[in-house]
């Protein structure tokens, strides 16, 4: 945590993959991840279509066809919880990833496991757990596995900007 | 005058004041903000008073519950909506609950097909399922997707998404605890619609009571929640509260007013009959006035009564003249003889004062206006005719000639501070005009009793509320409510444009929850039946990771949906969208009106601001059928326009009413430097008065105005006794002095304690007549030309 900690990132590219049950293959967006310390972080979806979601503070907004989308995270606990967390690890702000998860983790500070467990299950009755998996300061894949069993996968690419 | 003609006189005066009580008694009495609208009212101000008194928005009540802990504010919060919806006397109760939001929810997720926008024909051919579907997997890869989610298999064309963003979900409060928040997370929320209509104030009082006492019990049920505090706002909370301020202000002046008069008139005259009789014109002059406007305008407004207070201060003035004039051992009934043109030019120039606002638009003035000339005719003439007829012949009063000289000493010295008197005009000219910019306060809110911070809380609240106050709204009417929503349909569609165009920023529409039969019929016809349906979506599926298989929920409530036929009103009853259904769709006299609010749109200095030109035109082009009138009811705008007109009438009868006291002084006094003398003293106190007023910072507003007036009006009967100076020194005889001095303090009483009043139109009037009256007086006798030429 605290090597994510020193190592900000600014821009890294992502593609997310969701896996549900609901489909038969997975789908994938693609963009940019920015992160602005201290509570900033701004998805910028370029597949499969121009999208960008902005979380700051406590406020998320979703920008889609030229239409803003605000909704605050008090409101929607599930939401808060992942795109909270991911703000978190991006930030290595461990006291809050500690206020949410039970944190286990396993490997070396280069190559390392963060497992995330919701400390309130009943909060987010949806989420099972979040896994991470980094490299030094970096984390390089995010992995939102949900009680139904659909999961999300977020791969982080290299830092740009 | 013989016994016979004392007693006729006696009994002609008794029946009259019967007469005249039984009237008072009979009138009725308001103290609503009605004073305030026009009487005769343009088509759009008719429509601006229809949405102030009886529109919807007038039976809202906005609550907050402020102090303590979240928890225990949601708690009350909770506590208080099941109070509230159980007592009857709302029609709607909302705090944004769990349980009403997941009802809210629910309703438009099973209504969904006749409810989103976006449910076409076209919509479900296989390139339109296709598309929805790509959007609504676009959704799911989306950090909203999650919230989606579950709802595919039964809504994969995302309809309540549809439905969602054109309820513009960001307008609602924020939650917290379960129930609606303020923006700081500070006092929890409620709305409340009241059952009684908004112009009823004692069924708005009534409700406003029953907030208080479920809050009360609310929180007493509560461990250590002292510290809880409930706050309201709203139109009912002003129009309530204003009855109060009114009534109790009203009240405190006039018997602050009696209780001065009496102390003087009891100083002076040291004689409680003598008291009595010098009130009997007071008591009948009010008495008819009261009836007069009661007679006149079927309606008595409190506001009247309170200006009436000024009339004990003016009326009592005769019956000093009179008193003052017989206290002396040489006097007799022949002493008032040389006084009384001066009195009578002295009522006729306060009534041309007065009288000119009988024709004002502004129904406060025109009240005002027939209740004071009403007044001071009726005192003057009890004592004139009637209150000699109770004097002995040679009635034991107190002779003031002693004082008389005194103050005709004084009056000498102060006429040799006579060159002050055009120091003091042009001080004034130079202080009104180095602020003629911003003179006059142009909101109609400047003459409403609602204190500035009450506004500041409605406004706060009502931001909070995500309900800001509407700056327009487009007004439709129709004959029936099928034909009503209908066009309502097609101006969503007019302005859904506008909001593209950045002309405003939204809207709401009933039709948005409950859409016109024809609309409903069309996109019920527009769902295939099942079996097409199921073949077209393999074909829109063949290349999606979303399978037909998967989604047999949605056949079965497509399948549902074209069972299910229509809704109508009812079907929302259980919904917090009735409330935004009933405050948009009325059924009137004349058929059915639905308001439809816009709101503003930012520009790039952050105010709200709406291109009218742009909305009106758009409205133009918009088709409607005959018997549909369509029109745009800019509030802000149309309530300045209402205020602007006021202003440029009281300017005009203003005017007219100083030229009326012109042309009334040449024709009495016929002599220009008379009448010279007689307005040189008015003018100066009137520009003193003025840039006394800019001077401490009031912003004018147009009771100022009409005060100006009146210390014309009134000023004029002191000074026409310098003018018409019974002395041949130019200065009045000590006793006349003397007598216009306490008739000028009881003036000064009566209008100066107005100025204490918290009522802003009270407030002007008293701060403007009660100084001016005075100075009136003071430049009146530094005015006056001693011709001994000597000092004493």
């Amino acid at each position: 945590m605290r090597l994510l900690a020193d190592h900000p990132h600014g821009r890294v590219s992502f593609v997310e993959t969701r896996h549900l049950a609901l489909l038969d293959r997975p789908i994938e967006a693609r963009g940019e991840l920015v992160y602005i310390p201290p509570d900033r972080l701004e998805r910028h979806t370029r597949e499969p279509r121009e999208e960008s979601a902005i979380l700051d503070g406590d406020t998320l907004t979703l920008v889609r066809d030229g239409r803003r989308r605000a909704m605050s995270l008090r409101e929607n606990p599930s939401v808060a919880l992942l795109i909270g967390s991911l703000r978190a690890v991006l930030g290595g702000d461990r006291a809050r990833l500690e206020r949410d998860f039970t944190i286990n983790h396993a490997g070396t500070p280069d190559a390392w496991i963060l497992d995330l467990l919701p400390r309130e299950p009943e909060l987010t009755p949806a989420l099972r757990r979040i896994h991470l998996v980094g490299r030094g300061g970096q984390v390089e894949r995010v992995e939102m596995i949900e009680t139904d069993g659909d999961r999300s996968v977020i791969e982080i690419g290299d830092a740009r900007s | 005058m013989t016994t016979g003609g004392r007693l006729a006189r006696f009994f002609g005066w008794l029946m009259a004041v019967v007469l005249l009580v039984v009237l008072v008694v009979k009138a009725d009495y308001s103290a609503d903000m009605s004073v305030f609208l026009p009487r005769s009212p343009t088509p759009e101000q008719a429509l601006l008073v229809d949405q102030l008194q009886e529109g919807t928005v007038s039976r809202l009540v906005l609550v907050a519950i402020a102090g303590g802990e979240m928890a225990q504010r949601a708690q009350v919060a909770k506590a208080m909506a099941a109070a509230l919806r159980s007592s009857g006397t709302f029609d709607l109760v909302t705090n944004g609950d769990e349980a009403a939001l997941a009802k809210d929810r629910a309703w438009l997720f099973a209504h969904r097909y006749l409810l989103s926008p976006a449910v076409d024909a076209q919509r479900f051919t296989v390139e339109g399922l296709r598309a929805a579907l790509t959007e609504t997997l676009d959704w799911l890869v989306s950090p909203a997707g999650m919230l989606i989610e579950d709802l595919v298999p039964r809504d994969p064309t995302s309809e309540l998404i549809q439905i969602l963003e054109r309820i513009e979900s960001g307008t609602q409060p924020r939650r917290d605890a379960g129930v609606w928040v303020s923006r700081d997370g500070q006092q929890a929320l409620l709305l409340a619609l009241t059952r009684a209509a908004g112009s009823d104030l004692d069924g708005q009082e009534a409700a406003l009571a029953e907030i208080d006492a479920a809050f009360a019990s609310a929180r007493a049920a509560l461990p250590d929640a002292e510290a809880l505090a409930l706050v309201k706002t709203g139109p009912g909370v002003f129009a309530v509260s204003s009855r109060a301020t009114i009534k109790a202000e009203v009240t405190r002046i006039a018997l602050l007013a009696t209780a001065i008069i009496v102390t003087l008139l009891l100083f002076v005259y040291r004689s409680v009959p003598v008291l009595l009789l010098g009130l009997l014109p007071v008591v009948t002059g009010a008495l008819a006035g009261i009836a007069a406007v009661s007679l006149g305008f079927g309606v008595v407004h409190g506001l009247t009564i309170g200006f009436g207070a000024t009339l004990i201060g003016e009326a009592v003035d005769y019956g000093i003249y009179l008193f003052v004039q017989r206290g002396g051992a040489d006097s007799d009934e022949a002493a008032m003889v040389g006084l009384w043109p001066t009195i009578r030019i002295g009522l006729l120039t306060s009534i041309c004062g007065f009288g000119v606002m009988l024709g004002s638009g502004f129904p406060g003035l025109a009240q005002l206006g027939l209740y004071s000339t009403t007044g001071l005719i009726a005192a003057a003439l009890v004592t004139r005719l009637v209150l000699p007829a109770f004097l002995p012949a040679k009635p034991k009063l107190r002779d003031l000639t002693a004082f008389g000289e005194a103050l005709v000493r004084m009056t000498a010295a102060l006429a040799r501070l006579r060159w002050l008197v055009p120091v003091i005009c042009l001080v004034g000219l130079l202080v009104i005009w180095t602020h003629r910019d911003g003179l006059w306060n142009d909101s109609l809110l400047a003459l409403s009793p609602v204190s500035p911070e009450a506004q500041a809380l409605d406004a706060r609240l009502r931001a909070d509320m995500g309900a800001p106050e509407a700056s327009a709204l487009v007004v439709i009417d129709a004959p029936d409510r099928e034909t009503a929503l209908g066009q309502a349909e097609r101006v969503a569609e007019t302005l859904s444009g506008l909001v593209e165009e950045g002309a405003i920023a939204g809207f709401d529409s009933p039709a948005t929850y409950l859409p016109s039969l024809r609309t409903q019929q069309a996109r019920l016809a527009s769902l295939p039946d099942r079996d097409a349906l199921a073949a077209r979506l393999t074909a829109a599926t063949a290349d999606l990771p979303l399978k037909t298989e998967r989604l047999q929920p949605f056949l079965d409530d497509v399948d549902a949906a074209r069972q299910g036929g229509p809704i109508g009103a009812d079907a929302l009853a259980e919904t917090s969208f009735a409330l935004a259904v009933v405050s948009m769709l009325n059924e009137g006299a004349d058929g059915w009106r639905v308001t439809l609010p816009l709101r503003a749109a930012e520009d790039a200095a952050g105010n709200l601001d709406m291109d009218a030109e742009r909305l009106t035109e758009a409205l133009a082009e918009t088709a409607h059928p005959d018997g549909v009138t369509l029109r745009l009811l800019q509030l802000k705008r149309e309530s300045d326009a209402l205020y602007a007109d006021y202003l440029k009438e009281a300017i005009w009868l203003s005017l007219a009413g100083f030229l009326a006291v012109l042309v009334l002084l040449a024709i009495t006094l016929r002599s220009v430097v008379a009448v010279w003398r007689v307005v040189l003293p008015l003018l100066a106190a009137v520009l003193t008065v003025t840039a006394a007023l800019i001077m401490v910072g009031q912003s004018l507003i147009l009771m100022h105005l009409v005060g100006l007036l009146l210390v014309v009006a009134v000023g004029s009967n002191y000074a026409l006794f310098f003018a018409r100076g019974s002395g041949a020194d130019g200065i009045p005889a000590p006793r006349t002095l003397a007598s216009l001095l306490f008739a000028n303090l009881t003036t000064l009483a009566g209008f100066g304690l107005l100025a204490t009043s918290s009522v802003p139109v009270l407030q002007a009037i008293g701060l403007t007549v009660g100084p001016g009256a005075f100075l009136a007086l003071l430049f009146a006798a530094m005015l006056s030309r001693p011709r001994w030429g000597r000092a004493t």
